[in-house]
Order: C-alpha cells, then sequence, then structure tokens
C-alpha cells in the first residue's frame, strides 16, 4: 500500500512536469481494495483492470521501474510506451490490462475465465471494475453469461461513489448498495470495507475458494473511496471538502500500519524503514524512466499484427 | 471437379479445424440446439458437444468480448454474428478490444480469432438487418477482413483465417450461401491478402469482392458480347488490401471500374479508387469510375430494394461513360 501511494504521488508530481501525459487516474485512498484482494491470488489467476489500473499492477507484482516507464512513453515501459497509463499490461504475471472503456473490461475478464474453465486449469480470473461501469450493458450482459456458464471469475467491485462527478445515488436506481441487488444473476455476492485491508483478503480468500471449488461465478463489493480526483484534471466541484476528510481518516496506509503496531507485530521502526525503501523504490523507479529513452520510431509499425 | 454450395464450403473448414485443434470453439446465438441462422452450423453441437459448440445469450457485447478474452488466454473462437449488422452492437469489442490489444501491450497479446458474419442486403430484411459494414471494419488496424465471393475461396480463406494470429472477420455474403462452386477434394489454403484474377483481359479492369462479384462476371460476359476484353479482379480481402494486383491490371488494360454491392460512398471502394489514381494515374486513360448501392437506408418492399442493390446495368453504364465501351 506505501508503494502505491508512493507511485501515485510521484505520477501526479511527475504530470506536474510534463514527464507523464494523456489522463491519469490515481489510485490513492482505494490501495486497500486492490492490494487486500489481490494477495488472495495464486500465479495461475488472471487480474483484468479497468482505466485506474496502477494500483492493481503494482499491487500484483509489476515490475515498478518498467510501470513507471510506461507511463513516461519510454521504451522500457511494460507496452515499449504504446499503452500508457491507462494501458498497463503484464502478460507473463497475468496482468491482463488496463482497459479504458468503461465497462469494456467484463466480458474480456469472462473470456479469459472461459479459456480457464476449458483448459481445466484450476486459475480464476479477478476482474476490477467500478459503480460507474453498472450502468453499461455490457455489465449486465456479462454478468449473466459468467453466471450462465458458471466461469471461475471474480467480480470486484471497487464502488468508490463516484463514476467521475456522477455520485451514484444521481445515476443509479436502486441506490449506492450492489450487492443485495444482484440476486436476480444468481451470483453470490458479498459487501466488504474496502478501506480495510484484512478484511478485502478474508472475503476475497473465501470467494476464491468458493470459485476454485466450482462455484462459479463471485461478487465482492467494496466500498471504497478516490481521495483525489477522477483524474488529473478533475477539480472535485461536485462534492464537498467535509465528504473527502471523513474518508480521510480512514486512510488505510494511515490505519493499516497502525493497528500493526497496535497489536504489537510491528514497531513504529519498522514501519518507518518500510516507509524509507520505498520511497527509494519509488525515487529510482522516477530516475530509471527519466534515463530511459523514447521508443525508436520504427516501433510505430511493429505489435500492429502477429 | 465435385461442386459444392459455398455454406457446405465453410462447414466443411469449421469442421475441420474443430476436429483438428483442441484449442478451437465456437460461439454465437443459436448456433448449437438450433443449427445456426443459415445453417452453416447444422449438426456441430451432436458432433462437437457443447463445451465446443456454444450457444449464448443475446448478448453480442459479452460474447465478442469473451471470444477476445479466451483468444487471449490461449484459445482459437470462432464468433458467429447472426448478422454482420448486429456487428455495430459489439464494436467497441472488435475495435477497441480485438484489434487494439497486440499494440497496446507491445506484443504481449495476441487475439487469434475469427468473427464470422453473413453480410449485405437483397433478401428484403428492411434497413436494419442489410448492412455491409466489412467495408467499415477494413479500416482498423491491428485486424484483417475477407469476404469470399465462391465456394472454393470460402474454403480455402477459411483454413487460414482460423490459422491466423490475428483478429479476422469473416464476412459471408448471404445471398451467396446457397450457390454452388468447384472445389477439389485435395487440401489447399488461400493465403489472406491476395486478390485473384477471376477473368484475364485486355480493355478494362472490373474490380470487386462478395456479392459484387456476381455483378462484374455478368457485366463481363455482356462486355465481351460486343468485343470487349475485360479482367475481373476480386479482392477477396479488404485488409490487407492487394493494391498491387489491382494497379498492374490497371498498367495492362488503362481502364478501370470499381464495384462494390454495398452502398456507394464512403466504402472499401472509395480506397481502391484513391490508390489507384494515386498510383497509376498515368496508365489511365479515363476517370476511375465507381459503382455502388444507392445511399439509402435498405426499403423493404422487393422492387424498391432491388432498384437500390447495384446491378450488372450499372457496371456496363460506367463502362460506357467512363470510357465509351
Amino acid at each position: 500500500m506505501f508503494l502505491i501511494r508512493e507511485f501515485e504521488l510521484a505520477c501526479g508530481e511527475n504530470y506536474g512536469k510534463g514527464f507523464i501525459r494523456g489522463f491519469l487516474h490515481l489510485y490513492i485512498g482505494q490501495e486497500a481494495t486492490g492490494v487486500g484482494a489481490i494477495s488472495a491470488l495464486g500465479d495461475n489467476d488472471y487480474i483484468v483492470s479497468a482505466y485506474r489500473d496502477h494500483g492493481h499492477a503494482l499491487a500484483r507484482g509489476v515490475d515498478v521501474n518498467r510501470a513507471m516507464a510506461e507511463l513516461f512513453g519510454r521504451a522500457t515501459g511494460l507496452s515499449k510506451g504504446k499503452g500508457g497509463s491507462m494501458h498497463l499490461f503484464d502478460a507473463a504475471k497475468g496482468f491482463m490490462g488496463g482497459h479504458a472503456i468503461v465497462g469494456a473490461q467484463l466480458p474480456l475478464a469472462a473470456g479469459l475465465a472461459l479459456a480457464q474453465q476449458y483448459q481445466k486449469t484450476d486459475g480464476i480470473t479477478m476482474c476490477f471494475f467500478g459503480d460507474g461501469s453498472t450502468n453499461q450493458g455490457v455489465y449486465h450482459e456479462t454478468l449473466n453469461l459468467a453466471a450462465v456458464w458458471k466461469l471461475p471469475i471474480l467480480f470486484l467491485l471497487e464502488n468508490n461513489g463516484y463514476g467521475m462527478g456522477s455520485a451514484i445515488e444521481r445515476v443509479r436506481a436502486g441506490g449506492s448498495d450492489f450487492y443485495p441487488g444482484l440476486a436476480t444473476y444468481g451470483i453470490p455476492a458479498v459487501e466488504v470495507d474496502g478501506m480495510d485491508v484484512l478484511a478485502v483478503k478474508e472475503a476475497t480468500e473465501l470467494a476464491v475458494r468458493n470459485i476454485r471449488a466450482g462455484g462459479g461465478p463471485q461478487f465482492i463489493e467494496a466500498k471504497t473511496f478516490r481521495f483525489v480526483g477522477h483524474s488529473i484534471a478533475d477539480g472535485q466541484r461536485y462534492r464537498g471538502r467535509q465528504e473527502v476528510e471523513e474518508w480521510e481518516e480512514r486512510d488505510p496506509v494511515v490505519t493499516f500500519p497502525e493497528i500493526l503496531i497496535k497489536m504489537g507485530l510491528a514497531s513504529e521502526a519498522q514501519i518507518d524503514k518500510i516507509k524509507a525503501e520505498t520511497t527509494a523504490v519509488v525515487e529510482n523507479a522516477v530516475k530509471f524512466a527519466e534515463e530511459s529513452p523514447n521508443p525508436d520510431p520504427s516501433e510505430i509499425f511493429t505489435d500492429v499484427l502477429a | 471437379m465435385p461442386e459444392i454450395v459455398y455454406r457446405e464450403a465453410i462447414k466443411r473448414g469449421l469442421e475441420e479445424a474443430l476436429e483438428s485443434d483442441p484449442r478451437v470453439f465456437m460461439m454465437g446465438e443459436d448456433i448449437g440446439e438450433y443449427g445456426g441462422a443459415y445453417a452453416v452450423t447444422a449438426g456441430f453441437l451432436k458432433k462437437f458437444g457443447p463445451e465446443r459448440i456454444k450457444d449464448t445469450p443475446i448478448s453480442e457485447q459479452a460474447f465478442m468480448g469473451a471470444g477476445i478474452g479466451a483468444a487471449a488466454g490461449g484459445l482459437r473462437p470462432i464468433i458467429e454474428l447472426m448478422s454482420i449488422s448486429f456487428s455495430l452492437v459489439a464494436f467497441d469489442q472488435i475495435v477497441n478490444m480485438a484489434a487494439n490489444l497486440r499494440y497496446m501491450s507491445g506484443g504481449q497479446i495476441s487475439v487469434p480469432m475469427v468473427i464470422r458474419a453473413p453480410t449485405g442486403a437483397g433478401v428484403q430484411l428492411g434497413a436494419t438487418h442489410s448492412h455491409s459494414f466489412e467495408t467499415w471494419l477494413a479500416e482498423v488496424p491491428g485486424m484483417k477482413v475477407v469476404c469470399p465471393s465462391n465456394s472454393y475461396d470460402a474454403l480455402g480463406l477459411i483454413r487460414t483465417a482460423i490459422k491466423d494470429d490475428n483478429p479476422v472477420f469473416f464476412a459471408e455474403p448471404a445471398l451467396l450461401y446457397g450457390v454452388k462452386g468447384e472445389v477439389p477434394d485435395e487440401y489447399y489454403e488461400i493465403e489472406l491478402g491476395k486478390a485473384r484474377i477471376a477473368r484475364a483481359g485486355s480493355d478494362i479492369t472490373l474490380v470487386s469482392y462478395g456479392y459484387g462479384m456476381k455483378l462484374v462476371e455478368a457485366a463481363a460476359d455482356g462486355l465481351s458480347l460486343v468485343g470487349v476484353s475485360a479482367e475481373v479482379i476480386d479482392l477477396r480481402s479488404l485488409n490487407p488490401l492487394d493494391m498491387d494486383a489491382v494497379v498492374a491490371s490497371v498498367q495492362k488494360t488503362h481502364r478501370i471500374v470499381v464495384v462494390d454491392s454495398a452502398r456507394r460512398t464512403g466504402g472499401i471502394m472509395a480506397e481502391v479508387a484513391a490508390e489507384v489514381q494515386q498510383r497509376a494515374a498515368e496508365w489511365l486513360d479515363g476517370p476511375v469510375m465507381r459503382v455502388g448501392s444507392v445511399d439509402v437506408p435498405w426499403p423493404y418492399s422487393h422492387g424498391l430494394e432491388q432498384k437500390v442493390l447495384t446491378d450488372a446495368d450499372d457496371v456496363l453504364a460506367a463502362v460506357a461513360e467512363g470510357y465509351g465501351l
């Protein structure tokens, strides 16, 4: 979680410096959800994400240097600088993207799960998506398809309360709670506190066990919050400062270390050491990205077709 | 040589792939129990079982996306759209996912899949069911688009399309499903992206693909009666587009008419015409002539639809107008 927070802060800073361009959606505030959920997966599992994908990629163990280099558009990036912030990929680690059309990643994830089912591996696919994507038709199509075919897929809804600037209550009939309304597709669903990394991990482990046991798709709704704007360009005029501050009091990057110290599982010195190490890793990644070459123009024409 | 109808040619290619490669499976609306809207997959469910012949809900986005995901996960899906008109509902998945994934991932992910769809007007299905979107899809980098005009090409191209490691959109003119053509028993493949000289000639080049080949072949017959020797080219593939074959023919005949049974404006023939103009202007004795169907929504009524659908007479009129032949 420290790593993700530091990475995202560095992204914001380097956007300001002009090293990172395009759209940039930061994961600040939602770290506990990604880290808790992905820590419950094995090597044979796939992860599919949306455009707010840095946190998921890092939680999966994607190379920090190459991730930052991708954001800088450099040749050493995960996708050689052809993907950018919204399209991070590391297929070798089962991290199958970063997808930037809202909701479009859902059927792709179902297809990966279908491949796992067809090949009779014990792998599952974890698909992250936000509350905003649930009003896309493809969300409903995919849940239905996954339920009908009993696909080994975990739908992980990160409900941060806002689709860009639209509060979910303003755009969704049925209000801001999702999990009770899923009965129509017959997919077992639970709600979890997305600010509590251990709660997310526990709920995910249970869901993953059920899927591996042949129970078909499962659904977790993580209630979470982004402390920053939708993207770097967002002035957040649609919500009050007080709401943000209330959530910030539950900042997992602060509260989780406090719990560890209180329980005697870690000392303040140990936490500080991890923090310092993380800061160094991210500083190094920025340095790596900055020093990396831009892609050769010949790269324009590669990877179009297999 | 034995003759089989177009539908049977495609069916044979699909069956071979299902028999020889366990990674190949099919998905689509009513391809299993029902046997396929155009009966291409009749009997497949019984032969290959429900794991490999998957009836889908009426959810084009979901099963198109699931096909792309399955391909990214190591399988080789063949997706049947009941009509190319329904590809619109799945366009985001086809264009943003299937065609882009390889590039966006810097080559980490490939999408070896075939999307099959009946295409074209002419059977009174009205404005929503008569589209020819292969010409739209031909513009999209990262995928291939083919449209065979006869049984021989249909079998040869479906074989290579399934073996290709890229997304291939395979458009099947609905009017051709029942048309017979010669197909040898010996195995053969046809490379994607190569046009076919359907008929050699010296006076004028007629270019088309898919159902349009019926029109240009009829026009070529008509021209031969008045002593004009037409060279007829079947593009077969819209992306990659074999412009070398077209340009070489123009260098020989100095005249060209491009024909699309889809709407006249903005389609693949606009591209062919522009390329001919750029690459072979000095060889031409007159303007590049373009023939296509009328730019209106497809009407239902038989008489109206036939008037909108371009025909061999339109091709002959263009030959006369452009070159006085």
